[in-house]
């Protein structure tokens, strides 16, 4: 028994389920406004990617893999704790999280 | 075999909660959904023999950084439906630009090698990671902390009312 389900599927599914993630990550960073939901496409971003390392850590044997997945989680959390707190602020300010009203620095 | 099954299932409800997720009204939705998507990839990180990961990956992801993401639209008072959506043009526009983004890199995945499963190789398991986290990688083992510090402070200095 290779794994707790039985086996293990071929290493494209892994390539072509992460592309297809962090594609729709992209997408909802390009088409939303709200800067909450912005973040949480960053995050789907960074799991795609996680994902893929994972697989290619288990497929190839290597172990390295795992410990970098584990430091981009790490690194994850740091930035969602640093990016809400922004936005609290930036709601503070401008009373709204709509990235369009953000523009004071635009020339 | 039923773990091809088993990665369909898992990969279905990813990518079904990933989209709802950027499509749906509201925020608080999204974050649900954002939950369901997490739990699936731990899910494919248990297929993966990743067990360790997929721990750490509920209890980081579905644990902490969601209940930030809840309390913070629970302050700032996120849960209507009335927020302003960008023109329909501009989402078409996004869409395909996504789409073309997931070509690109679907067309270039083509020719990666292809990797023969190995079985378990138990580098996964909390031991062997253990392991190697305090031998080999003790050191950024340790820097993460004084991340963790940082990104604490920062936090809080940010999100401090300011006193006039």
């Amino acid at each position: 028994m290779e794994n707790i389900f039985g086996g293990q599927v071929p290493f494209d599914w892994y390539l072509y389920l992460s592309a297809v993630l962090f594609a729709i990550g992209v997408t909802g960073v390009l088409m939303r406004r709200n800067a909450i939901v912005m973040f949480m496409s960053i995050e789907l971003m960074l799991n795609s990617v996680n994902l893929l390392l994972a697989a290619y850590s288990s497929y190839t044997g290597k172990i390295s893999g795992m410990v970098f997945v584990f430091f981009v989680m790490v690194v994850a959390a740091a930035e969602v704790a640093v990016g809400l707190a922004l936005l609290v602020s930036i709601y503070r300010n401008i009373k709204s999280v709509d990235i369009d009203k953000l523009k004071n620095l635009k020339w | 075999m039923s773990n091809g099954l088993i990665f369909t299932l898992l990969s279905t409800l990813s990518l079904f909660s990933a989209l709802m997720v950027i499509f749906s009204r509201s925020a608080m939705y999204s974050v649900l959904y954002l939950v369901v998507c997490f739990f699936s990839i731990a899910g494919h990180y248990v297929m993966l023999n990743a067990h360790f990961l997929a721990i750490v990956h509920v209890i980081v992801y579905a644990g902490a950084i969601m209940v930030l993401f809840l309390y913070v639209i629970m302050l700032l008072n996120l849960n209507k439906e009335n927020e302003p959506h960008k023109p329909a043009f501009f989402k078409l526009a996004s869409v395909v630009t996504g789409g073309a983004l997931m070509l690109v890199v679907v067309s270039g995945f083509k020719t990666a090698n292809q990797l023969m499963p190995v079985g378990d190789t138990g580098i996964g398991t909390v031991q062997s990671v253990g392991k190697i986290l305090f031998t080999d990688y003790v050191f950024p083992f340790e820097i993460t902390s004084v991340l963790f510090i940082s990104a604490m402070v920062g936090a809080v200095v940010l999100a401090k009312k300011e006193l006039n």
